[in-house]
């Protein structure tokens, strides 16, 4: 039996308007503040301070950009957080996706207690092992230096990488690798030129996830590039250094752009790619 | 022949733990230096008094978990911890919750499926977007939002409708609260697509029946949606609880003097920190991670023990 097209509402009442009024005063609630940044970064002092806070500014001075960029380093830091999230990213996915295909697909002495050391990784709050990390990036010589930064968001991106690949490689079909060896390819060609291409679904997934963690750090680059390493900052400690230590003669305007120029690239960054973003970083609560 | 296999065999496996040793040293290695270490070294420092200036310390044993058990901040941290517990989850899964059945069943029917309301692909965008910022970055932000002059913006806003500008950060009473409000904001747009997938996974016909059965949408959200997501709530109970546990960059961005007014808002990540890297006491910091560990597990396995229930298989 088919049913011409036809919406019928369930109970109407005063429920559904209300509730239509919810979704919009949250969407106000998101979109608000963002717009009312931007706008500010356009604006005097005077006018951000001034009576009417909310109001549009008289003109659009694109100074306080110039400002953020040059003068407070934002610049900097951006290009710095890109060549650090892009090489640990990298690694991220090369080493935990080397592992989780051996992990997935080899059966060896302690295989499993190998899995299950990796997997153990996302129970300790990162915290606890912050004095001791941080002394052992200070022994190697890695304080205050990209490398350390890189290696350590490698480590600590491996145990969710590995425990969501590991599940992937499961699921992938044996046959076509062993169609590979047999045609006499070596267990590394058959995993670079068959398993990961297959994989590219899950690849993608667990590499915006990591993207976006890493590229929202905050805790490690605090801890791991200290106050004498400042041209070596990233986004997030520079914007809150400007917000924290710029005390009252603070440039609002240059904040305010800083701000934006943190956000608008996420911004793109997650309409161009919202629905690879949203399942990416909800896969793992539905594994 | 059976000289044969072997040697043809022997190469062959040879290879094979070859290629695992290859393809697991440098993650193993990396991991195991950086992560695994770090976590079982932090147990031991916990029982020194290391201060960090001098490489030798001595075992106190248990002296730097007696000082904190005596620590005012200590026990305010832990009690923030527990508000933070109580309110964050329930309100983020409870606003979530209402978004996500209205904007995947609240719709009515067309063509005999369940629809969202209209413009649902829009709010599922829009709600999601704060996820992708970064907490420090929401904290500087809602700083600039919540100046406890007439200049902030939500201060204006009051304003606006006569009420006196209200100190969201500067009142002791009232600023984790404000933090709260703020991890709220963040967080609501995640678990709406969470549980939207959650739900577009519970099959129409149940939905349908329920419907023809005269069922509106009470009883849809109530017997019908809540009892189904059971295993998907469970999953945003458990990370909203571990957030609770956090909190450290936005109280460290947001809040007055890191932690204030008054150790208001401050939470144990941030004593760790400032333990350890303000005053170098890296042995009372290590003990307070201890402290932390302790408190995460034990959320977790009571929740695990707590909400578990027989799955409704569909």
């Amino acid at each position: 039996m088919t049913r011409p097209p036809q919406r019928t509402g369930g109970r109407v009442g005063v429920f559904g308007p209300l509730s239509h009024l919810a979704l919009v005063v949250w969407a106000i609630l998101v979109i608000f503040p963002i717009i009312w940044t931007f706008l500010g970064s356009f604006k005097t002092n005077t006018e951000i301070f001034g009576e009417h806070p909310l109001g549009l500014p008289a003109t659009f001075h694109w100074d306080a950009w110039g400002r953020a960029w040059a003068k407070a380093h934002i610049g900097q830091y951006l290009v710095n957080t890109v060549i650090v999230v892009a090489v640990s990213t990298f690694f991220t996915m090369l080493l935990s996706s080397m592992a989780a295909y051996v992990l997935a697909r080899y059966r060896f002495p302690g295989s499993k207690a190998i899995y299950l050391l990796f997997v153990s990784g996302l129970s300790f709050p990162v915290f606890l092992a912050l004095v001791p990390l941080f002394l052992t990036v200070k022994n190697l010589g890695l304080l205050g230096t990209h490398t350390g930064v890189v290696i350590v968001y490698v480590a600590y991106s491996l145990p969710f990488s590995v425990f969501f690949l590991t599940a992937f490689f499961k699921t992938l079909p044996t046959s076509v690798a062993e169609a590979a060896m047999m045609d006499g390819a070596s267990h590394t060609r058959t995993f670079f030129q068959v398993m990961l291409p297959m994989a590219k679904p899950g690849l993608i997934s667990i590499t915006i996830f990591n993207i976006l963690g890493q590229w929202n750090q905050y805790l490690l680059p605090i801890v791991l590039l200290p106050g004498n390493a400042e041209e070596k900052w990233l986004i997030t400690q520079g914007i809150a250094n400007i917000s924290t230590n710029a005390g009252y003669e603070a440039d609002w305007a240059g904040l305010f752009a800083a701000l934006c120029m943190a956000i608008i690239p996420m911004l793109i960054v997650y309409i161009v790619f919202q629905r690879q973003i949203q399942s990416g970083l909800t896969a793992g609560a539905l594994k | 022949m059976r000289h044969g296999k072997l040697s043809s065999a022997s190469p062959m496996a040879l290879r094979r733990y070859g290629f695992i040793l290859a393809f697991l040293a440098a993650p193993l290695v990396l991991y195991v230096v950086f992560v695994i270490a770090p976590y079982v070294q932090a147990f031991q420092i916990a029982l020194t008094n290391w201060k960090g200036i001098s490489p030798d310390f001595d075992y106190v044993g248990f002296e730097n978990f007696g000082k904190m058990f005596a620590d005012d901040v200590f026990w305010q941290a832990v009690r923030h911890h527990g508000l933070l517990l109580l309110v964050m989850p329930l309100a983020t899964i409870a606003i979530a919750l209402f978004f996500s059945f209205l904007l995947n069943v609240g719709g009515g029917q067309a063509n005999g499926r369940r629809t969202g309301v209209r413009g649902s692909a829009f709010y599922k965008i829009v709600f999601f977007f704060p996820q992708v910022l970064a907490v420090a970055i929401v904290g500087v932000l809602f700083q600039a939002i919540l100046r406890p002059d007439k200049t902030g913006v939500v201060n204006s806003v009051l304003g606006a409708v006569g009420i006196d500008p209200v100190g969201w950060l500067i009142n002791p009473d009232l600023a984790l609260w404000t933090i709260m409000g703020v991890m709220v904001w963040q967080a609501v747009g995640f678990y709406v697509v969470l549980f939207s997938a959650g739900m577009s996974s519970i099959p129409p016909e149940v939905f349908e029946a329920a419907a023809l059965d005269g069922a509106g949408r009470f009883t849809l959200f109530f017997k019908i949606t809540l009892p189904l997501l059971w295993d998907t709530l469970q999953v945003g109970w458990v990370y909203l609880g571990i957030a609770a546990f956090d909190g450290f960059a936005l109280v460290q961005v947001l809040s007055v003097d890191r932690g204030g007014p008054d150790n208001a808002t401050t939470v144990l990540p941030l004593e760790i920190w400032r333990q350890a890297f303000t005053f170098s006491k890296y042995g009372y910091a290590s003990a307070m991670g201890v402290a932390l560990f302790f408190l995460t597990l034990t959320f977790a396995v009571l929740t695990l023990r707590v909400t578990r229930r027989e799955r409704i298989e569909f």
